[in-house]
């Protein structure tokens, strides 16, 4: 009986669900296109005026409110208390970069910053040149990419099964890492608790979405090299490697250091992958995890401002440099 | 040497690509493996016995997807908040972006470049310099003093201020796409349109929403994937409300409280996995191009 009466609540609340969705997107329609209708109907001289309050204004509104003001509100958040109440000066900052906890943080994040894009770009590079080489690369170029689709959290789940270890010595291991270093003859360790491998154990799961992106990219650019020049190479007689190294690296080396700045970008970020396979503990944390703690756990809006803003002057010389490389390659266009 | 290319090809590199890819793929086959299992197996040796030693069921699927635990609704609940967050959050941004792509692109006024390149700019604030404020907003609204500017509207704990966040993070991204897109039709297309009497709205719905299907497309898939994996907004901004929680807060409570459950960790796991997966594969083609112009030219 409570069986039955607990389906059928669960039936009523799809329902409803599933009501309030498309009355949402109705509601959203409707006022779309209200506005158009409506708009059209109105002088010219007004829609001078109107086509920017219809076209443009919603947009500026929302980064407006979502990004520009909430970033100026954190860095201002960030020299206040934990409350924002009263100005403390520099303290939170002071905290970030003395607490050892947080240096710890701020370390592991280096690690990723580091190994995570260069990882990444490499196999990334690796696969694009061998399947330039091959006849049909489909299928590899599929498999390769399809961690891109998987969320973090399940990508993170994956590998935790990965790297399971079996505590009682009689059972026999279920997680393939385990399984594969107890066949080479060496004893598994349960890899999650062991700083600083655990670290580098989840910047794996990292490469492991990030390389088929990689791929993707530099591949794309592999393919736009002229034929003539790789004939030419040839011709005159550079082996492989050469080619590679000589041909094929110079000239998609604006590629590649695009590649490795979207990817780091994103190892500062990275936040799922910690939070799903140790949350943080054992040494494994980074700044975006901590600053989620700090600010929704130990509800510190002060700590975690200051290191969200620690992050965000991270971030800074890498945006700095794709706006730039984006205004060169807009003026080489025109 | 009329194919340089195919004349590259060689079989060793053929082999070492082949390699990695089952390299890449082992993982999640694991994964899918042992979500058929039955429990007592799973515990008890590894998934790749089961090639020598066949044992399927489903009972991890019909268990994760409608068995609730207490207070806990069972996990086709939370697929079903998933939708209900994902679709909207797309919908929702793509319209936007597209009306502002087309205004920055063909509108013409002082200072649409800056404006152009400011937005591409805020594309890389980490969403963490959003949270806080975001969060206050939403449950407080906006005080000066004690003079209320934007009441609270009493949202927290519904779908909206999870709407609301994806759509604001995922517009800088939309409007650079689609802006790119929409800013390299022909001019003599939109100007003769223009000659003949259509406004902006006209020449918008006529010519340029039709046209920039293939644009949408691209960024319809991102936006879509990126909100259906996203945990940081739905933990964020969900309040930790089961009513509203979508699939992947649910499986990241899940690994952290019943971590042994592997059982039900791996199902959920590949119900969670497999939408992505089978849009991402669908349209694949898109989803490259999108990648492409968002980065490479970018």
């Amino acid at each position: 009986m409570i069986e039955i009466a607990a389906r059928q609540s669960q039936l009523e609340q799809a329902v409803s669900k599933l009501t309030g969705l498309g009355l949402t997107i109705a509601i959203f329609a409707l006022l779309v296109f209200l506005a158009f209708s409506l708009a059209e109907r109105t002088s010219e001289k007004i829609q001078r005026y109107l086509k920017y309050l219809i076209f443009l204004i919603p947009a500026i509104a929302f980064l407006f409110i979502g990004l520009v003001a909430p970033a100026f509100r954190t860095i201002y958040l960030s020299f206040r208390d934990a409350r924002g109440d009263s100005f403390i000066g520099w303290e939170n900052y002071y905290w970030a970069f003395t607490q050892p906890e947080i240096l710890d943080v701020l370390k592991n994040t280096g690690i990723w910053m580091l190994v995570a894009p260069i990882a990444s770009t490499g196999f990334g590079l690796t696969i694009a040149v061998l399947t330039d080489r091959m006849r049909r690369p489909g299928l590899v170029k599929s498999l390769i990419f399809m961690p891109m689709a998987i969320s973090f959290v399940g990508a993170g789940i994956i590998w935790k099964f990965v790297y399971q270890f079996q505590p009682n010595e009689k059972s026999p291991e279920i997680g393939l890492l385990s399984q594969i270093t107890e066949w080479l003859g060496f004893v598994p360790s349960n890899w999650l608790l062991e700083t600083p491998l655990n670290t580098l154990l989840l910047i794996v799961v990292f490469v492991w979405i990030q390389t088929g992106f990689a791929m993707v990219v530099l591949s794309a650019a592999i393919k736009a090299i002229p034929d003539e020049i790789l004939e030419a190479s040839m011709l005159d007689g550079a082996s492989g490697w050469k080619r590679f190294s000589r041909v094929t690296v110079p000239m998609i080396r604006g590629t590649v250091i695009v590649v490795l700045s979207t990817i780091t970008i994103g190892a500062l970020k990275v936040f799922d992958i910690i939070r799903t396979m140790t949350g943080g503990n054992f040494k494994t944390s980074v700044i975006a995890n901590e600053m989620y703690n700090q600010s929704f756990r130990a509800l510190n809006y002060g700590t975690g401002s200051a290191l969200a803003v620690i992050l965000f002057f991270g971030v800074l010389p890498l945006v700095i440099y794709n706006v730039w490389h984006l205004k060169r390659e807009q003026s080489e266009r025109l | 040497m009329k194919n340089v290319r195919t004349h590259l090809s060689s079989p060793w590199a053929s082999f070492a690509a082949i390699i990695l890819a089952l390299f890449w793929t082992i993982p999640t086959l694991g994964l899918f493996v042992t979500s058929f299992r039955p429990s007592k197996g799973i515990n008890t040796s590894g998934w790749w016995t089961v090639f020598t030693n066949p044992e399927f069921t489903l009972t991890n699927y019909s268990r994760v997807l409608f068995e609730g635990r207490g207070a806990t609704p069972p996990l086709s609940q939370y697929f079903l908040n998933t939708f209900a967050i994902v679709i909207p959050s797309t919908i929702i941004p793509i319209t936007i972006a597209i009306f502002a792509a087309y205004a920055i692109a063909w509108f013409d006024f002082k200072g649409r470049n800056i404006l152009f390149f400011t937005i591409f700019a805020l594309q890389v604030i980490p969403l963490q310099m959003s949270l806080i404020p975001l969060l206050q907003l939403f449950s407080g609204g906006l005080h000066i003093g004690t003079i209320p500017i934007i009441p609270s509207f009493g949202i927290t704990g519904t779908f909206i201020p999870i709407w609301l966040a994806h759509t604001m993070f995922g517009l800088p991204l939309a409007i650079f796409l689609l802006h790119n897109f929409i800013a390299q039709l022909p001019r003599e297309l939109i100007e003769a349109a223009r000659v003949d009497g259509a406004d902006h709205f006209k020449v918008f719905r006529q010519i340029v929403l039709p046209l920039s299907i293939p644009a949408i497309a691209s960024f319809a898939i991102f936006q879509f994937l990126w909100t259906w994996n996203d945990l940081l907004v739905a933990l964020t901004f969900g309040g930790g409300k089961r009513e509203i929680a979508p699939l992947m807060v649910r499986l990241a409570e899940m690994t952290g409280t019943r971590g042994g459950d592997w059982e039900l960790l791996t199902a959920g796991a590949f119900v969670s996995i497999i939408v992505p997966v089978a849009v991402f594969f669908a349209l694949q083609r898109y989803f490259v191009r999108g990648l492409l112009a968002g980065s490479v030219k970018g």
